[in-house]
């Protein structure tokens, strides 16, 4: 059994204007200790999936099917005290996309550590104060940024200050949604190699989300594609790069330029990803792909397992 | 290396020197009662290059380091400290300053010391396009009428027929076709991408000589951004303008671009042929910024990244004495016990950017030929016109 199981999720946006399937169908597993990467565009649903995990998907969103299990326990059917209680901070955490600039102007960097710790140990203050000493050296800040407001930071430590705040309570699984995205390439891999320490000598288990190919590479050990709220490909890293099957993945990949290598001719992908309110009924990615035939208009194509570990969701692969 | 992309450059069209933008920082009553000198963000602080026809000219480095002010001041949208930039517009904009009474030289007018009045034409030549493709149009004008005001402002197109004709080209140009499908949509209705191919439009429809590009796809998607790029590349050709490509991605900078400038803190440490400059970076700023960038390879995941740069980069009010970049610089920091000379130089005298290979412009004293520069006490300045 693995550490997190996501079977089926379906998490939809019930606006004025429609309904919004942000994911719709997501299923995926993850191991202790594992990094999953979870790269796509921007509005397929990553953060709406992140959200699910946490059980804190804000309204008018709300999850609608499935199952997310954590050590066999699902999580989607229990009461709002007891994901509380057991599960959000303390299983699961999560680095918000643009979390550093939501930092409380007001609180110093430590009361904003420590409320957590507060909130949800029996910790004293005296001991929430050492508990966040220790987290801030282990994101490579020195303890006296604790007295410091958010607003005397640079955006690293801003950045790192929010890594410290998810793993406050020792999670098993951290999702980092863009946590680097606002930073400077340098500040970055700074960040990431940061990371990098935690999955190595905490053996946590780390879900990235990105949307940039070069940071997913950086830490996924395995990586599923997003489009238009599903996975469409899953599978180790260097089966993802080497030998990538889904359309969109190949052309995605050729999409970025190199800093090494030949240059040769970019590719793009024509038109946009679909209005969720309202996708496509058959495969859909069919309305941009170059290699869409007969089946893909009518039908969605399955997720199958074509090699070992390896998923895709496209006609292509899947006899009928 | 070969490219696809390399086109014949033409003459040169613009030369900036020594351009500096100071913006005063505000002092508070206490300030000034305590007669606290008046200080500065140094944005740009002592920049200079040369800009040929149809070349794309990149500028890079670190959100802060003084792109953006550095575009901006050729628009005259910020006040410029000190510098020159000569710029040689087209024959009917020249004819137009001529009979303004602006001076001019071999065809180049000097930008910064013209009134506001003279600059009115250049405005049509010179032009920029925004990071934001979200923010950077009215909401309110439908893509016909963004296009068309530009045409009323530089009063092209005498007709309203004439006009719509200019504005279908310009939006072919940006392949946002069918022409008909587009033009009366409202911004809101377009995707990012289609977003930016309309600020395209909006900047090439005057028929510009030269295009400031800021960060013009780095909050697009990757599978869109190509296609701007490719847009980007095609109008050097089809409409012989020159640009200036801001970006911090150098991945993409090598793409699109023909020579790049590396900024730090307000100064140009490196510039040189994109291609090479990535390949073989001579300052060790632009060693440590591309050792940084996360190329796409599972491979990497299994190492740490080695960082080649101590710290963060300073405040742009207090500037480090000589080199500004030593205070980070690791190889000042393994070299200045063995070479007694880099600790007389680094953190006391500014190295010039000069040439020590073709047509490679570094400033840093690793390479003896600056030291020579600065010890004898010659002119800052070593390039060759
Ligand atoms: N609060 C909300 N109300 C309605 N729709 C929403 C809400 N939040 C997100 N959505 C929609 O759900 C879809 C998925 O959004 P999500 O934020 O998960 O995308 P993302 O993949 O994280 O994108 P990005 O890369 O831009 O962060 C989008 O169509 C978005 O417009
Ligand atoms: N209008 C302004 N007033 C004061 N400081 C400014 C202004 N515009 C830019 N700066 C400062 O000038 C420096 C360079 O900024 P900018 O040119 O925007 O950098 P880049 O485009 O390279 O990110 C930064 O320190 C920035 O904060
Ligand atoms: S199912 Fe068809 S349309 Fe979809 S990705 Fe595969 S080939 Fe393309
Ligand atoms: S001049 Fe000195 S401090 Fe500056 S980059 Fe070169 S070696 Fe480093
Ligand atoms: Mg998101
Ligand atoms: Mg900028």
């Amino acid at each position: 059994m693995a550490l997190l199981e996501v079977e089926n999720l379906r998490t939809y946006f019930y606006t004025l204007r429609g309904v919004v399937k942000a994911v719709d169908g997501v299923s995926f597993e993850l191991e202790k200790g594992e990094t999953l990467g979870i790269v796509g565009e921007s509005g397929c649903g990553k953060s709406t999936l992140a959200w699910s995990l946490l059980r804190l998907v804000p309204p008018p969103g709300r999850i609608v099917g499935g199952q997310i299990r954590i050590d066999g326990k699902d999580i989607v059917g229990m009461s709002e005290s007891e994901v509380r209680r057991e599960i959000r901070w303390k299983r699961i955490s999560m680095i918000f996309q643009g979390a550093m600039n939501a930092l409380n102007p007001v609180y110093t960097v430590g009361d904003q550590i420590i409320e957590p710790l507060l909130l949800h140990t029996n910790m004293t203050k005296q001991e929430a104060l050492e508990r966040a000493r220790e987290l801030i050296e282990a994101v490579g800040l020195a303890p006296s940024i604790l007295e410091r407001y958010p607003h005397e930071l640079s955006g690293g430590q801003k950045q790192r200050v929010v890594i410290a705040m998810a793993l406050a309570l020792k999670p098993d699984i951290v999702i980092a949604d863009e946590p680097t995205t606002a930073l400077d390439v340098v500040v970055q891999a700074q960040i990431l190699n940061l990371m990098k320490k935690l999955h190595q000598e905490e053996k946590m288990s780390i879900i990235l989300i990105t949307h940039d190919l070069g940071v997913v590479t950086e830490l996924s050990e395995k990586i599923a594609v997003m489009y238009a709220g599903k996975i469409v490909e899953f599978g180790r890293a260097e089966d993802i790069f080497e030998n990538p099957l889904h359309p969109y993945t190949k052309a995605l990949i050729r999409a970025v330029p190199r800093l090494k290598g030949d240059i040769h001719k970019l590719e793009y992908i024509p038109g946009t990803p679909p209005d969720l309110r309202s996708p496509p009924p058959g495969c859909r990615f069919a309305p941009r792909c170059p290699r869409r035939f007969e089946p893909c208009d009518k039908e969605e194509p399955p997720i199958i397992e074509y090699s070992k570990g390896h998923y895709v969701a496209c006609w292509l692969y899947t006899k009928r | 290396m070969s490219h696809a992309y390399r086109v014949e450059l033409g003459e040169e069209i613009l030369r900036v020197q020594d351009l500096k933008v100071w913006f005063p920082i505000k002092r508070d009553i206490s300030d000034i009662l305590l007669r606290k000198p008046q200080l500065y963000v140094h944005a740009v602080d002592g920049v200079s290059f040369n800009i040929r026809k149809r070349e794309i000219f990149c500028l890079v480095g670190e959100s802060g380091c003084g792109k953006t002010t550095t575009g901006k001041a050729l628009l005259r949208l910020v006040p410029v400290h000190s510098g020159k930039a000569f710029f040689k517009p087209r024959k009917e904009t020249l004819e137009i300053l001529d009979a303004m009474g602006v001076k001019s030289e071999n065809g180049f007018v000097e930008l910064f010391g013209l009134k506001d009045s003279q600059f009115r034409p250049l405005r049509r030549e010179i032009q920029m396009i925004y990071q934001d493709p979200y923010g950077s149009l009215n909401p309110r004008f439908r893509i016909k009428d963004v296009l068309e005001e530009v045409l009323l402002v530089h009063k092209i197109g005498s007709t309203k027929e004439e006009r719509l004709e200019i504005i279908a080209k310009a939006l072919e140009m940006v392949k946002l076709t069918p022409v008909e499908e587009f033009i009366d949509r409202y911004p809101h209705q377009l995707s990012g991408g289609q977003r930016q191919r309309v600020a395209i439009a909006r900047a090439i429809i005057g028929n510009p000589s030269l295009i400031i590009a800021d960060e013009p796809v780095s909050m697009l998607d990757v599978s869109i951004r190509a296609e701007i790029l490719e847009v980007l590349l095609n109008l050097r050709t089809l409409l012989d303008v020159s640009f200036i490509f801001i970006t911090h991605d150098l991945a993409v900078a090598r793409y699109i671009c023909d020579r790049i400038a590396v900024m730090y803190l307000g100064k140009i440490v490196e510039l040189g042929d994109a291609r090479e400059v990535i390949a073989d970076p001579l300052h060790p700023y632009t060693e440590a910024l591309i050792a940084a960038i996360p190329d796409p390879d599972p491979a990497n995941r299994l190492k740490f990244r080695d960082l080649k740069i101590k710290g963060e980069v300073p405040n742009a009010v207090f500037i480090p004495p000589g080199c500004r970049f030593h205070p980070r610089c690791i190889y000042y920091e393994q070299h200045k016990e063995t070479d007694k000379e880099l600790e007389q130089l680094c953190p006391v005298v500014e190295p010039p950017l000069s040439e020590v290979k073709p047509e490679r412009y570094v400033s840093c004293y690793r390479y003896p030929s600056i030291r020579e520069i600065v010890k004898s006490g010659l002119p800052t300045v070593n390039k060759k016109e």
